[in-house]
């Protein structure tokens, strides 16, 4: 159960920025989370629900984008389907995984300045 | 304050940040491995379930590297305890013990601290063995070389299938306690099947502690990453021949 420590990272960050900016609050947060992230989104927003208490984010809701996992051949660009061998069926090359399939991205927040 | 008359309201300002959230261990991360870079140390992040024998491949490789006059150390983290530490100094493994407590995984920032208690740049190679845990540690980077994911054979076929991530990334998948295959239903060609399915390029060792079936190609194999990263001492000299009375250029 990483999320609690991911939790606490993304408190971290959205602190440092409401300080940089000189915010009275923060509205709401928005956040990716690709299927190959390793992180399961409902506990997520459970430990984000938990640990937002006390902090500047205890006012702002998460918002959870999901990305599912894709692959495609790193030659010849085809898609590769979900769950088959990892190696282009034409060309023979390794699949690559797409961009945000495995990231855990701070997209946005919103924040109130005076 | 309100730009369109002044009067002094605030305002709701949308910031765009698209950053990573752990990248704060990544930074720390780079800095772990340029460090090991800087030193000619291959650091290795031994990863893999609770009992998959993480400890025991540590302790056969302190037996195949001894004959190659190697020098290993290891940092070994443990929820409650420090027993694989001490089983590894006891194999001769220069070993420190990183209790994380209730933490599920090792970060880049507890890998760092740890390291400031150990003789670490008088190593050629340098283990990290993590929490045992199949999920958690996947996503941190520790400045590692490379990841190494220990999954043995009695764990079943399509462990893969499950802990996508964790395979995601590995370098090398050591499969262990080969030598219980007779005693097992296991079918190896659904495990590599499985690999293939979560890896691009997988690549997967036989291995046995107890029988040390296998660890001249693990040995190899870690050879072969010090030479791929140009770290050109003791350990790229595989044959006797090669070793010369020095530490070699790359120290």
């Amino acid at each position: 159960m990483h999320e609690y420590s991911l939790v606490e990272a993304l408190i971290g960050r959205v602190e440092a920025e409401a300080r940089k900016r000189g915010a009275l609050a923060v509205h709401g947060l928005s956040v990716r989370v690709g299927e190959l992230a390793g992180v399961d989104p409902e506990l997520f927003q459970t430990a984000y629900d938990t640990f937002r208490a006390g902090t500047i984010c205890a006012q702002a809701p998460l918002t959870l984008r999901r990305v599912p996992a894709s692959w495609t051949c790193s030659r010849c660009r085809a898609p590769i389907p979900r769950g088959e061998v990892l190696r282009c069926a034409a060309c023979g090359e390794p699949a690559r995984l797409d961009e945000g399939s495995d990231a855990l991205t701070l997209d946005a927040v919103d924040l109130e300045v005076p | 304050m309100c730009t369109t008359c002044g009067c002094g309201d605030t305002e709701l300002v949308p910031v765009e940040l698209h950053e990573k959230i752990l990248a704060g261990n990544d930074r720390t991360a780079r800095h772990n491995r340029e460090h090991f870079l800087e030193a000619g140390v291959l650091a290795l992040n031994l990863m893999g379930s609770p009992g998959a024998g993480k400890t025991a491949v540590l302790e056969a490789t302190a037996r195949a590297a001894a004959a190659r006059g190697w020098r290993l150390g290891a940092v070994s983290a443990d929820l409650a305890t420090d027993n694989d530490a001490v089983r590894l100094q006891k194999a001769g493994i220069p070993s420190r013990a990183i209790t994380t407590g209730q933490a599920c995984h090792l970060d880049a920032e507890l890998v760092h601290r740890s390291l400031h208690d150990l003789p670490w740049q008088q190593t050629d190679v340098f283990f990290i063995e993590n929490v045992g845990n199949l999920v958690c540690p996947a996503i941190y980077d520790l400045g590692e070389a490379a990841s190494v994911v220990v999954l043995s054979v009695t764990e079943g076929e399509d462990k893969p299938l499950k802990y996508p991530t964790m395979f995601l990334e590995a370098d090398l998948v050591l499969i262990s306690k080969c030598d219980l295959i007779p005693h097992l239903d296991f079918d190896m060609a659904r495990l590599e099947d499985a690999l293939a399915r979560v890896m691009p390029t997988p690549r997967a060792l036989k291995v046995s502690a107890r029988t040390g079936e296998g660890m001249d190609a693990w040995v190899a194999w870690i050879a072969a990453k010090r030479l791929e990263l140009g770290m050109v001492g003791r350990v790229a000299g595989l044959g006797a021949a090669l070793q010369g009375p020095g530490r070699g250029a790359g120290r």
